[in-house]
């Protein structure tokens, strides 16, 4: 079971005194957050990709190259990487560059992205926003596993007699997450490929995702990647803690009702009771999260949003200062209580290379699309 | 013995208000018929002036809070809708718009919809035709021929031919024929069913 933190990278007024942070400096933010993840004992930092204000991430890879540089253990992954609007060439090449440099501690979770303007500004229509994730990646995944590729789709230029550059790291693709909020054509795309799925979870209640984590798990066993509760599932929170419960209210609450996703509207309570934002004493958290089995079956991945909203640099290293010292350990002794022993842990590069020899001898291969499925 | 369910929305902002008045007489002319026909009716009746908060948060986070994921769970799964609301400034209200908003677009595929609105003068009548209907017939329902305007007179006037009884009546049979013929409450909708001709490599792909 892995741990970890995911961000927006969004650059938002501090709603207490009213002082916004330059790009500047919330970029440099982004990389203690991301160093401090790894000094409190969390196992991966994944970063956004956006291409409009607030927000600063536009180019991850480069960031969390620079984090891999000052990490020894992290795993650095996304959150999401934009699979429609960016071209899948410049994907596999770029996350192959970053696997080499970080020495395989990467990988990489695919997104759709929900911001009209983007899809035009990028040459894309929203409209196509599924089928442009489903053919970009179906050529992604090939050109990590093949060294050269012929190929013709819809949306992107023809290849003939490409090979992407570098080749994937030890000849084993980054380790890819399908993101997806409400689509099943994105489970549905994860459990073919045997691939990840990630739920954001975190603006909604859990009984939508607990569907459409429980549709992924039975599609990947219908594909023959192993039983259901083998799919390598992935999820979101948030949560901000004080000792004291009552303290963590009074100081999250200003951000809380300020916050650019879901500020102005339910209460802080509505808003704990219906998602799985938890505010309050470090134990309330680990009751929270320890719970998240009982729904989502065992999972592989658990990553927190802690610092967005306005929190200041100073608060958000304090919260991951406990997440990482008092919730994270007494979960990952929770979570390994009664963990069958044929479900696959959270992947690594090592993992990957493992399975890899192991089945040297077959060809690399998806499975057989059967007909209406 | 046959049943069908019936969902009544009221976008009434005052209590007791007109509006509802309206939707409870359109309810129970409508019902009338049905039974008469040996179809046993439920009806949910919702208010929307007790979920004008969770509208508007669901406005804003994108969810329905439990009570009007229940309310739309009423009305997306039902074999009839009436739907009323005021008229404010020479259309539906805002709140009677946010909570179709909120709809997912599909979901009101194929249902019979009574439409109704209230308001101080009759000058507003044609709303129910340039406003309201329109957007019904964008969500595929099926609206009824008939929809039915009360204005402040109304309530005092005699009980003659083309008075607001007569258009009571008439629209409600309208939709109890509409309804007698749906199955819509006794659909199983899969929230997973994937498109027509779907392929999770796409195209081209799987070259």
């Amino acid at each position: 079971m892995q741990f970890g933190i995911f961000t927006v990278s969004d650059v938002t007024t501090d709603p207490t005194n009213g002082t916004t942070p330059t790009e500047h400096e919330r970029i440099k933010a982004l990389v203690a957050i991301g160093k401090k993840a790894e000094e409190v004992g969390l196992d991966v930092f994944a970063l956004g990709e956006h291409h409009n204000e607030p927000f600063v991430s536009s180019s991850p890879t480069t960031t969390l190259a620079y984090i891999a540089a000052q990490t020894e253990k992290l795993i650095l992954s996304t959150s999401t990487t934009l699979i429609t609007t960016n071209d899948p060439v410049k994907i596999a090449e770029d996350f192959a560059m970053l696997q080499h440099l970080a020495d395989g501690r990467v990988d990489v979770m695919l997104g759709r992205g929900n911001t009209g303007p983007v899809y035009p500004w990028f040459g894309k229509d929203i409209r196509q926003g599924i089928p442009l994730a489903i053919e970009n990646y179906a050529l992604l995944h090939r050109l990590w596993r093949e060294d050269v590729v012929d190929w013709q789709g819809q949306f992107r230029t023809p290849l003939q007699g490409f090979t992407s550059t570098p080749r994937p790291l030890d000849g084993v693709a980054p380790f890819v997450w399908h993101g997806s909020i409400r689509s099943p054509e994105i489970a549905e795309q994860a459990a073919f490929y045997g691939d990840g799925f990630f739920a954001n979870n975190i603006f909604w209640p859990k009984e939508h995702y607990m569907q459409l984590i429980n549709y992924y798990r039975q599609r990947f066993e219908h594909y023959g990647h192993g039983s259901a509760d083998q799919a390598i599932v992935g999820l979101g929170g948030q949560a901000f803690m004080a000792k004291k419960s009552q303290d963590a209210v009074t100081q999250f609450r200003p951000y809380f009702d300020n916050a650019p996703v879901y500020g102005h509207g339910p209460s802080l309570e509505e808003f704990t009771e219906q998602t799985p934002l938890t505010v309050g004493s470090p134990q309330e958290v680990i009751d929270r999260y320890a719970g998240m089995r009982e729904h989502f079956g065992d999972y592989q991945r658990q990553l927190f949003l802690m610092d967005h909203a306005g929190l200041p640099l100073k608060t958000v290293l304090e919260q991951l200062d406990i997440l990482g010292e008092e919730v994270v350990p007494v979960l990952r002794k929770e979570f390994a209580k009664d963990r069958p022993a044929h479900v696959p842990d959270g992947p690594t590069h090592e993992s990957l290379v493992l399975a890899a020899s192991t089945t040297a001898l077959e060809p690399t291969s998806v499975p057989e699309l059967v007909e209406g499925v | 013995m046959t049943t069908r369910t019936l969902a009544v929305v009221s976008a009434g902002l005052s209590q007791p208000s007109s509006t509802r008045l309206l939707a409870d007489r359109l309810t129970e002319a409508t019902v009338d018929r049905l039974t008469e026909q040996g179809i046993e009716v439920k009806v949910e009746v919702i208010e929307l002036r007790d979920l004008a908060h969770d509208i508007t948060n669901n406005l804003l986070t994108g969810f329905p809070s439990p009570k009007l994921d229940a309310a739309l769970g009423a009305v997306t799964a039902a074999d009839g809708l009436i739907a009323v609301t005021p008229i404010f400034t020479t259309s539906y209200s805002g709140l009677f718009k946010s909570f179709l908003d909120v709809i997912e677009p599909t979901a009101l595929t194929d249902l019979p919809v009574l439409i109704g609105a209230t308001g101080g003068t009759e000058r507003h009548s044609l709303a129910l035709d340039y406003a309201i209907r329109p957007v019904f017939s964008y969500l595929h329902a099926v609206v009824a021929p008939t929809a039915v305007y009360a204005a402040s007179s109304d309530w005092g006037s005699a009980a003659a031919s083309g008075t607001l009884p007569e258009r009571i009546g008439r629209a409600a049979g309208e939709l109890a024929a509409l309804m007698r013929e749906s199955d819509r409450s006794s659909q199983v909708t899969d929230p997973f069913a994937l498109p027509a001709g779907f392929s999770p490599v796409g195209g081209f792909g799987a070259q």
